[in-house]
């Protein structure tokens, strides 16, 4: 058995953090100057950095008078020896429609106020998450820089049907924070803020984004490990608990 | 005498264990074996295991197959037997006589291509498979047929003390071996009748009268 | 966004009862050049699974020396929906694989074939809402039948919320209209979940109860599968 596992059966973890502690968390908002929102988040030694961009677009036939939000990651290969340069490897497309499920479902931007004319002309929310070192808990760390990023985004000003990058007219509507966390098994233990040599070998792993009001907007089985019904409860009512001190770090 | 019992599903309990040993394709959970595959539980006083219904060729010592070879190496040839592994045939156990290998080119007894038959000598936990050309009935194949049946099937084409194998030899004059691997090689002026009888039995290998029905194809 | 009404006086658009699933059909050999494959239908659903190997992997890098892997690759055929889709892998096909490929993992005795590959093609030939579970349901009657062992048959659903209502197995409609929708799969003789994903709004408790109601669905689709697989091999 390796090292963490072993560690982990004794009721210990590498790092000496207690099951349900997560590392350091670091939350600088505003760092990139020529994105509408932008933030940086450090959970321990794991570093992403998401940035908002707004773009002009016409909308989904389906939603004529809705915003359209783009949920991007790049998992940069500066980033980890195992991130190859290329298209986006199926861990990172995953990871971003994870991210875009948990904003998305939550309703927390408010798309019909993006609506500049029905039909023809609404705003695009482009979120990007860029991994800048990845030492586990990489979702985690990107929900959070998302949400940050967005909750201090501004909308640039339009003059004759271009856009004045640096100006604003108003802030991004987003009214909710929803918070990911993901929960992961080892043996029958359940550890929060996976560091990297804790997620090789964690069976499985429960996502969950929880809202403001405790509802649960998206959930992802990872692994390929089971879980009991139980487990899924439980796992349900660490996140809603844990959901609250991430969120507490967002303004 | 193991008792004929009826189709297990992956995941159906078989038995409790009982003590007994857990033979091929079968789990144990809680003192109780269940089925891995598709198949027929074979439940002996000593063992409990499952005859799969399908499935690749695993190897296992002891098998005889039929073998082609693939590659040519410095002391021996790897060669395909149909199965996710390949297997070495070593010089040592292929060649009686004394070679010079910095001389020899020993694509002079088995080429790519060659076809032969041979037994399974070995199998690692890391399935390392290695066979062998020792003994009498091991040799190259030369001329003849040879047709490829799913693995699981070879039972039923051999039949109870080969009695289905023997009634197609005999009935169209033609010499036959029939690898574990579910190669078969077959030849003589009837093969086609031959071939045509073995693959009916493995189309056809889970219906009662069978024998019958195979017996009056060979009349014709 | 249009309004439309999912569940009228109790009953939804295709007449079902909230948990009710929709005609389930299922059969396996229809390629018969794999090692085994399924065709199933749910509803207006139809997806083909099919399974080859164990055999060898290469490149050899990707061996493992200690157990076999799985390769899993989901696909829309450009006519299985009703805007033409694009061939080729987009963003969801390329998550659905992975999600396919860890629903059915762990049922999987790995371990019994090292250094080779299954490989396991879910194609969707009409979408009428939940592809990704169907998909499962076909991939566990190919790999059954391809006698690639497994610790359990491995059966999926989709439950989800509509108009307030907890059903079972959405079609397109509800799918796109609902106010929570997910995929759930599970090794049924072991009450191990093998897969949840969920998207919407939902309590814990809501949560609760429809993993539930998917466990109960489940059951039910397992039946069907050992029923399709012993009729294959009647009277041997």
């Amino acid at each position: 058995m390796d090292y963490a596992s072993e560690l982990i059966e004794k009721g210990k973890r590498i790092d000496g953090r207690k099951f349900d502690e997560f590392r350091a968390i670091s939350l600088k908002e505003g760092i990139i100057k020529n994105a509408e929102g932008s933030a940086r988040v450090k959970f321990g030694e794991t570093e992403v950095v998401a940035g908002v961009k707004l773009e002009l677009g016409t909308p989904f036939p389906d939603s004529p008078d809705q915003g359209i939000l783009v949920v991007n990651a790049e998992f940069t290969p500066l980033a980890s020896p195992d991130f190859e340069p290329g298209p986006p490897s199926e861990d990172a497309i995953e990871l971003a429609r994870i991210v875009d499920r948990g904003i998305r479902e939550s309703k927390c931007i408010e798309l019909e106020k993006l609506c500049l004319i029905p039909n023809e002309k609404v705003w695009c929310v482009f979120v990007d998450i860029h991994i800048i070192n990845h030492q586990g808990n990489l979702l985690d760390a990107s929900a959070l820089a998302s949400i940050a990023a967005l909750r201090n985004a501004k909308i640039p000003k339009i003059e004759n049907d271009k856009i004045i990058r640096g100006e604003f007219e108003k802030e991004l509507p987003v009214v909710f924070k929803p918070i990911n966390i993901t929960v992961a098994k080892v043996g029958n233990n359940f550890i929060l803020d996976p560091l990297l040599e804790e997620e090789e070998i964690a069976k499985a792993k429960l996502s969950i984004s929880v809202r403001d009001d405790d509802k649960i907007c998206a959930i992802q089985k990872q692994g390929s490990g089971i879980f009991k019904t139980e487990e899924i409860e439980k796992a349900l009512e660490l996140a809603i608990e844990k959901s609250k001190e991430l969120r507490k770090l967002i303004k | 005498m193991p008792e004929v019992r009826p189709i297990v599903l992956p995941g159906e309990l078989i038995e409790e264990k009982k003590g007994r040993k857990l033979g091929n394709n079968v789990y144990e959970e809680n003192e109780k074996v269940f089925s891995k595959v598709l198949g027929i539980p074979k439940v002996t006083e000593n063992e409990i295991s499952v005859i799969p219904l399908a499935g690749v060729y695993f190897p296992r010592v002891g098998d005889k197959v039929i073998g082609i070879i693939r590659e040519i190496e410095v002391a021996g040839w790897f060669v395909d037997i149909n199965s996710p592994y390949i297997a070495f045939l070593p010089l040592a156990e292929a060649v009686e006589e004394y070679i010079d290998l910095s001389r020899a080119d020993i694509s002079k007894y088995y080429d790519v291509g060659d076809t032969i038959f041979c037994k399974i000598s070995k199998v690692t936990k890391s399935m390392i498979v290695q066979v062998s050309m020792r003994g009498p009935s091991f040799k190259k194949l030369l001329g003849g047929t040879i047709i490829k049946i799913t693995p699981s099937k070879v039972p039923r084409v051999i039949g109870k003390n080969g009695s289905m194998i023997n009634l197609i030899k005999s009935k169209t004059d033609c010499k036959i071996l029939v690898g574990q691997n579910g190669l078969i090689w077959i030849e003589g002026k009837e093969k086609a009748k031959a071939i045509e009888a073995i693959l009916t039995i493995e189309k056809k290998s889970h219906i009662y009268g069978l024998t019958e029905e195979i017996e009056k194809m060979l009349m014709k | 966004m249009k309004e439309i009404e999912l569940i009228k006086n109790g009953k939804r658009i295709d007449g079902r009862e909230a948990e009710q699933m929709r005609e389930i059909e299922m059969q396996v050999d229809v390629v018969s050049r794999a090692n085994g494959s399924a065709q199933v239908k749910f509803g207006n659903t139809i997806v083909v699974a099919s399974v080859y190997g164990p055999k060898e992997l290469y490149p050899k890098y990707l061996r493992e020396p200690e157990t076999g892997i799985l390769r899993c690759r989901y696909a829309m055929a450009p006519f299985s929906t009703e805007d033409r889709k694009t061939p080729g892998p987009d963003r969801r096909s390329i998550e659905l694989s992975k999600v396919i490929r860890i629903a059915i993992e762990p049922a999987i005795f790995l371990e019994d074939f090292p250094k080779a590959v299954v490989d396991i093609f879910v194609e969707v030939l009409q979408a009428d809402g939940s592809t990704r579970v169907t998909g499962i349901n076909a991939a566990s009657l190919a790999l059954a039948s391809a006698g690639i062992p497994l610790k359990d048959l491995i059966c999926a659903c989709s439950v989800g919320k509509i108009d307030n209502t907890l059903v079972v197995d959405l079609n397109g409609k509800e799918d796109n209209f609902s106010e929570a929708d997910m995929s759930f799969a599970m090794l049924p003789s072991k009450d191990e979940i093998t897969l949840l994903q969920m998207d919407g709004l939902l309590t814990k408790e809501e949560v609760m109860k429809l993993i539930e109601i998917a466990k109960r669905s489940c059951k039910e689709i397992y039946e069907l599968q050992k029923r399709v697989l012993r009729e294959k091999y009647k009277g041997e």
